[in-house]
């Protein structure tokens, strides 16, 4: 069996990012220019990255598929980002950020990566702040913090409630003072569709240029994918529409180990769906469980009544109203993480006390807030999410209390990366939610802006040296060399094959049918015999989907349908491979609950001894199952325990 | 409560920017309320596939209204009839059983456009590549609470920064002025002082860029900011004004 090696530094655990830059190989200024790096991706976790690389003096070559790298779907964090700055005086430290995301993670991250997270995470805050980002602050002039799920302490910045924008538009600027000066070079409205694989190494990329339909190659000494999460595979999530995981499963087709796939997690205050012609779900901020409190009727019959229209939950008096996480755990209450609200709400839902004309949905009310605070604060504080609400909605949620229900927000599962965030393909790195790195099996709100950022800005320009220092003597590559003819041409005829399929069936609707297999199936609940219909159905959707699918349109041009229909392929892929990990999971951890075990009160039971490593699913050829490989989790730091959010 | 609808599309259909382009007309049937008007257009897509044909060609993504992406001018409004949103969040229950709703690109020598309800925006990327900016590399930064910022002056910066560069100010502008996403970036910096240093650098660049785009001259009719799904105040451009005037003054 393959072994796994993470490349950890040596040292004691606070030590080793500090050894590691101390001791590893750097390219000199002058041997910078001479290398090109390949960044796909503009988001944090991407632009941070590729602005950074270019100050360095890299020559890079970034590319998105929107029109603007400032579109990248990190704009929509609205909460926050989390530093251990301690400014709160309220006991933080980098050692409390450290354990709060391996607890918050259900015990399933590699200490070391997160670690390092932690140590970097001041320095963040502190570059954005330098690149004009407005956070929000004190009248004394200095930063405000607020709190998030899984910690007992204030360590989030935010700028109202558009965090992930203004630290986006951070790290756009930054990027656009390098693409200015000539540094990096911008690809917008292309899709990466291969990586190159030239002896042993990612070379270059494969990308078809979606306004022309060309598909061009691109050489480089170093690849790094930065292209997000694959929650899309549910059709419905809180992701943007072109958000996917394509780039990840072309890594994994070349060799790229994917680890953990079936870490997916459900955010727990999402505006409920409406209709079948839905395309995306609304996020609303985790920030707002500061201040609201969630609740569902205490009796059936008020929830039936509710349902049916003719009572509001405004009537309900407060011994009528069941606060249920307040309820289950009061040392956290609302503040519980995401994993652990969200099916506590599907655990009422289920049970018949949901509201809503579906029935799939619980309260977010913010009355006791008003009260307390006066509807003045609350507007400074969540204007913005209370305005979205209410335009897709049509409800007044200062009058009503919100109505939310728990969606697919974010994949911690990814492709596998070391600690030097290098994949299994020597050259080929993944950063931010592409990876699967920090988070384990369940990822605390605030965090993934944090993680994009520190992989970005402070990781991977240290780590991706130790890579390039080797490369300084390797020429520019030519894109005519056979790796490259193979790679294009493969791409060709798998579009070629999808034109020539003219079935019935729109790529939308296959889309949806994959997608509803992967709520009902590997969601929120899942067990044995509900794994082994998905694994099925999904087969189902993929042959229909090969044989079925119909594209208008020409390849060789601007193909909105066939631009869908690549991804699709691509997140059918996916959810086989989530609904595999899952089934081999026997075991209860963060995002990833099985029925089957859980504790008397229904909480997440780990199977310590037969689970505690990362699944890494290596790819053996289509048709093929692909093999399981194991990086065994060791815990030097931390005592491993069950997690406990009730005192 | 959510009903059903029934309207007619007039849609601008265009291959290419140098192609002539025209208004189809599509009738949409069982159309909900409760829908977005996007989803109300991926309806309408799902038809023409099922048809054979190809769909109207228009840019969104996030659909939450942050990202900028969605544009169209919607019965005569940029991002359509409703206050303080984009098109993405504008929902049908703004429409009228029966309606006849007009869809058409963003229409600007500045934004040419790609196919159908597509446009070209990388000139504002270029406008941000001029200058849209603070010059600071990654690290060596000192910490994030050494200098103190009025909680005034970094609201009112936020306020600025909070412009998603989707373009509708130019549409909405006769002139297809860029100022007000222009003057949004130089405000947001101009009232920090981590962007004051090269306040004057920028914004003589920015302006720049601006004219060379071929973007065009404000005169103060404040379309853009009745227009703006964000509320960007058009104080910003009178904030810009003062910051190019004092920058060229000093030269």
């Amino acid at each position: 069996m393959t072994k796994i090696d993470s490349k950890i530094p040596q040292g004691p655990l606070a030590e080793k990012w500090s050894y590691y830059k101390s001791h590893q190989k750097l390219v000199n200024p002058s041997n910078k220019r001479r290398l090109d790096v390949i960044v796909v991706g503009t988001g944090l976790a991407g632009g941070s990255a590729a602005a950074s690389l270019g100050e360095l003096g890299f020559n890079v070559l970034n590319f998105c598929i929107q029109d603007s790298p400032r579109r990248a779907h990190s704009i929509a964090a609205q909460g926050g980002i989390n530093a251990s700055k301690n400014y709160q005086n309220d006991g933080d430290s980098v050692y409390r950020l450290f354990y709060d995301t391996i607890k918050g993670g259900d015990y399933r991250a590699r200490e070391a990566n997160v670690h390092r997270l932690a140590e970097v995470s001041g320095s963040i805050i502190d570059q954005c702040v330098a690149q004009g980002v407005p956070f929000a602050r004190e009248y004394g002039g200095l930063l405000d913090n607020r709190s998030f799920g899984g910690a007992q302490v204030s360590r989030t910045f935010y700028a109202k409630g558009q965090t992930g924008q203004q630290l986006l538009l951070g790290a756009y600027s930054a990027l656009s003072r390098q693409v200015g000066k000539g540094a990096v070079k911008l690809y917008t409205r292309y899709e990466m569709l291969d990586v190159v694989i030239v002896d042993g190494r990612a070379r270059g990329i494969i990308a078809r240029n979606l306004v022309t339909g060309k598909i061009e190659r691109f050489a480089a000494h170093a690849v790094v994918i930065a292209t997000g999460g694959y929650g899309n595979a549910f059709f419905l999530s809180t992701n943007a529409m072109g958000s996917n995981g394509s780039a990840a499963i072309q890594a994994y087709k070349k060799g790229a180990y994917f680890a953990n796939p079936c870490y997916a997690q459900i955010h727990p205050t999402c505006i409920p769906v409406h209709g079948e012609n839905q395309s995306k779900l609304t996020l609303m901020s985790e920030s707002l469980r500061n201040d609201g409190r969630i609740w569902v009727p205490k009796k059936k019959e008020d929830a039936e009544a509710i349902r049916a229209g003719k009572k509001k939950p405004t009537d309900l008096k407060e011994d009528e109203r069941d606060y249920y996480l307040e309820r289950r755990y009061p040392a956290f209450g609302n503040l519980v993480p995401r994993d652990v609200a969200s099916r506590a709400a599907k655990e009422r839902c289920d049970a018949g006390f949901g509201v809503g004309a579906t029935g799939l949905a619980v309260y977010l009310d913010f009355s006791a807030a008003i009260e307390r605070l006066g509807q003045k604060t609350v507007e400074a504080r969540y204007g913005n999410l209370f305005q979205m609400y209410e335009k897709i909605v049509d409800d007044n949620p200062y009058a009503t209390p919100m109505m939310i229900y728990p969606a697919i927000h974010y994949t911690m599962g990814g492709v596998w990366v070391d600690y030097e965030l290098q994949t299994s393909i020597p050259g080929l790195f993944a950063i931010g939610e592409a990876n699967f790195s920090d988070h384990g099996a369940n990822r605390l709100g605030a965090s993934a802006l944090m993680q994009g950022l520190a992989d970005g800005y402070f990781v991977l320009p240290y780590t991706i040296q130790n890579y390039l220092a080797d490369q300084i003597t390797v020429p520019r590559f030519s894109t005519s060399l056979p790796e490259f003819e193979t790679a294009e041409k493969e791409i060709k005829d798998r579009i070629a094959k999808l034109m020539s399929i003219k079935g019935t069936r729109s790529v939308d609707s296959l889309h949806k049918q994959l997608g509803l297999v992967m709520w009902d199936f590997v969601g929120m609940g899942r067990n044995k015999a509900g794994l082994e219909t998905a694994i099925a159905k999904i087969k189902e959707v993929k042959k229909e989907f090969w044989s079925n699918v119909r594209i208008p349109g020409s390849g060789d041009d601007l193909n909105i349908e066939l631009e869908k229909a690549l991804r699709v392929a691509d997140f059918i892929e996916i959810g086989y491979l989530m609904a595999t990990d899952a089934l081999h999971r026997e075991e209860s951890c963060g995002g990833h609950f099985r029925e089957e075990y859980q504790t008397e009160e229904g909480e997440a039971l780990r199977q310590d001894d037969k689970f505690s490593y990362v699944g890494c699913w290596k790819f053996n050829g289509e048709g093929k199952e692909p093999e399981l490989l194991k990086e065994e989790l060791v815990y030097e730091a931390i005592k491993v325990q069950q997690r406990n959010y009730k005192a | 409560m959510e009903k059903i609808i029934n309207i007619t599309l007039k849609v601008w259909r265009q291959r290419g920017p140098k192609e002539k382009g025209k208004f189809e007309t599509y009738p949409l049937s069982g159309v909900s309320t409760d829908s977005s008007f996007l989803e109300m257009l991926d309806m309408l897509n799902e038809e023409l596939v099922n048809k054979g044909q190809e769909p109207v060609v228009f840019d969104h993504d996030c659909r939450e209204g942050i990202c900028g992406m969605c544009s169209l001018y919607i019965n005569g409004h940029p991002h359509g009839p409703d206050e303080d949103v984009t098109t993405c969040q504008l929902h049908m229950r703004k429409f009228k059983d029966g309606e006849t709703i007009t869809i058409e690109p963003w229409r600007s020598a500045g934004f040419p456009v790609i196919r159908d309800l597509m446009v070209d925006r990388t000139a504002f990327d270029k406008i941000m590549q001029a200058g849209g900016y603070v010059s600071v590399n990654t690290g060596g930064i000192p910490d994030a609470n050494a200098i103190p910022i009025s909680k005034v002056d970094a609201d009112e910066a936020m306020d600025s920064a909070s412009c998603i560069g989707c373009g509708a100010c130019v549409a909405a502008c006769k002139n297809a002025s860029a100022m007000l996403f222009v003057s949004a970036k130089v405000s947001q910096f101009a009232l920090l002082p981590q962007g004051r240093v090269e306040g004057a650098r920028r914004a003589k660049a920015m302006v720049a860029a601006m004219d060379e785009l071929g973007f065009g001259n404000c005169t103060n009719t404040g379309a853009c900011e009745a227009e703006c799904p964000k509320n960007i105040s058009i104080s910003n451009i009178a904030r810009l004004n003062r910051e190019y005037l004092c920058a060229k003054l000093a030269d």
